[in-house]
């Protein structure tokens, strides 16, 4: 079957097997970012925005990406960059494998919700597994990035 | 890669309906338990194109399309605004934000699972769903009937003034309830649904007795007369106390004896 993509703001067309997951489809395109983590919709890891909103790709058709536009870490680089400098400041950032899902969801978050309290930022990410840093370091990290997003905001009014 | 031999975006529900006459065919919700099978499909229906992802407010019930996404429950300012914010504590343990954006409402109550946390909620609030063919019928009916190939279509939750409350016990955070309870509170009666016992959510026998005495009485009184299973997770026995504790807490969040 025939789909047409808008990934990173290049439109593909492409003809796939109709069982292609997201996941797959972003791999063969080139997107290294998205791993395969659990394969059973768990650990986040697969995480990519379709329509701005936060997804598993390794549980969503591809026919079912037809027409929307699909966001993955590589079309993120200048916001990844960004946050990725909190997680290492933190030391959010051992082994690594976790870190594109899991910043992935951060950008999805920050879209999302307004001015997240502690609390709101482990609910929001209890969906990104990370066996390294028992999530301490991470939170910090957030939550220092998010301090700081606001005053920079506060600087610009 | 999923067995998939063609995929079908039906036009309208009587397109839906027919492919889904074919045994080898499945309907793709969320699609997010339908991946972890291995069985081949011939055509995967996927019911996006029938304007089925919505929440809408009729004069006496908040309709919500099959398709709407867990997400959008959880963070509907009506359902939350009626309810206390049931439908957000009920829905925000599941698993991640990732899971619940793509997870379908329709695809869990169609599967009445027995770890279902919404399928618990729902039936406290004494829901209704639409089916294609067999049209409206309580959550309650539907829950305890076998699974056919008719399309559900939406589930309507009843406009009501009074108290909700939705408790759970799980072993880790994101993982299934060990079990679940979900208590409505109107002036004139209550209703408690327990689910996760392992089995499909049920609605506890009438509560009138209990209730004339102590919180602890109504938590016996359910505890005794909802069965509960053992499996991976807990005991049935564990589940039994659970039930009552859960009760009792639940009665204590709306109110209590006031």
């Amino acid at each position: 079957m025939n789909i047409t993509i808008h990934l990173n703001g290049q439109t593909l067309e492409r003809n796939i097997l109709p069982g292609t997951t997201l996941f797959d489809f972003l791999r063969n395109e080139g997107c290294m970012s998205v791993k395969c983590g659990c394969d059973t919709a768990n650990c986040g890891l697969c995480t990519v925005l379709l329509e701005g909103k936060s997804v598993l790709s390794c549980s969503v058709l591809a026919a079912r990406a037809n027409g929307k536009h699909v966001r993955t870490l590589e079309g993120l680089q200048q916001e990844a960059e960004e946050f990725g400098a909190y997680l290492a400041g933190e030391g959010g950032d051992q082994c690594g494998f976790c870190n594109p899902g899991f910043i992935m969801n951060v950008i999805a978050m920050c879209g999302e919700l307004k001015n997240p309290t502690e609390a709101d930022v482990k609910t929001y990410l209890a969906g990104n597994l990370c066996r390294c840093t028992g999530f301490a370091s991470q939170t910090r990290a957030i939550l220092r990035y998010l301090k700081d997003k606001e005053a920079q905001r506060d600087v610009q009014r | 890669m999923l067995n998939i031999r063609t995929y079908a975006l039906p036009q309208s529900p009587e397109e839906a309906w027919t492919l889904n006459q074919n045994r080898a065919n499945r309907i793709v919700a969320g699609m997010m338990w339908l991946r972890l099978s291995r069985r081949p499909i011939a055509t995967a229906i996927d019911l996006s194109a029938l304007e089925l992802n919505g929440i809408s407010q009729t004069e006496d019930a908040f309709v919500i399309g099959c398709m709407t996404p867990l997400r959008t429950l959880e963070t509907h300012d009506g359902l939350n605004d009626m309810t206390g914010g049931a439908f957000r504590d009920a829905l925000s343990h599941i698993v991640g934000v990732q899971f619940r954006n793509t997870a379908t409402i329709g695809g869990s109550i169609y599967g009445r699972f027995g770890f279902s946390d919404p399928l618990t909620l729902l039936l406290a609030l004494e829901a209704q769903v639409t089916l294609y063919r067999a049209g409206r019928m309580s959550l309650e009916d539907y829950s305890r009937m076998p699974y056919d190939r008719d399309l559900l279509l939406d589930i309507r939750v009843p406009l009501f003034s009074g108290k909700v409350a939705f408790q759970c016990v799980r072993n880790t955070q994101t993982d299934f309830s060990v079990l679940n309870c979900a208590m409505s509170r109107t002036s004139n009666r209550v209703l408690c649904a327990i689910g996760a016992r392992p089995g499909r959510a049920i609605l506890a026998p009438c509560l009138n007795g209990a209730l004339a005495d102590r919180p602890v009485a109504l938590g016996k009184s359910i505890a005794e007369h909802i069965p509960t299973g053992g499996n991976m997770r807990a005991t049935a026995e564990y589940r039994k106390h659970l039930a009552g504790v859960l009760a009792e807490r639940c009665w204590a969040q709306i109110g209590g004896a006031e």
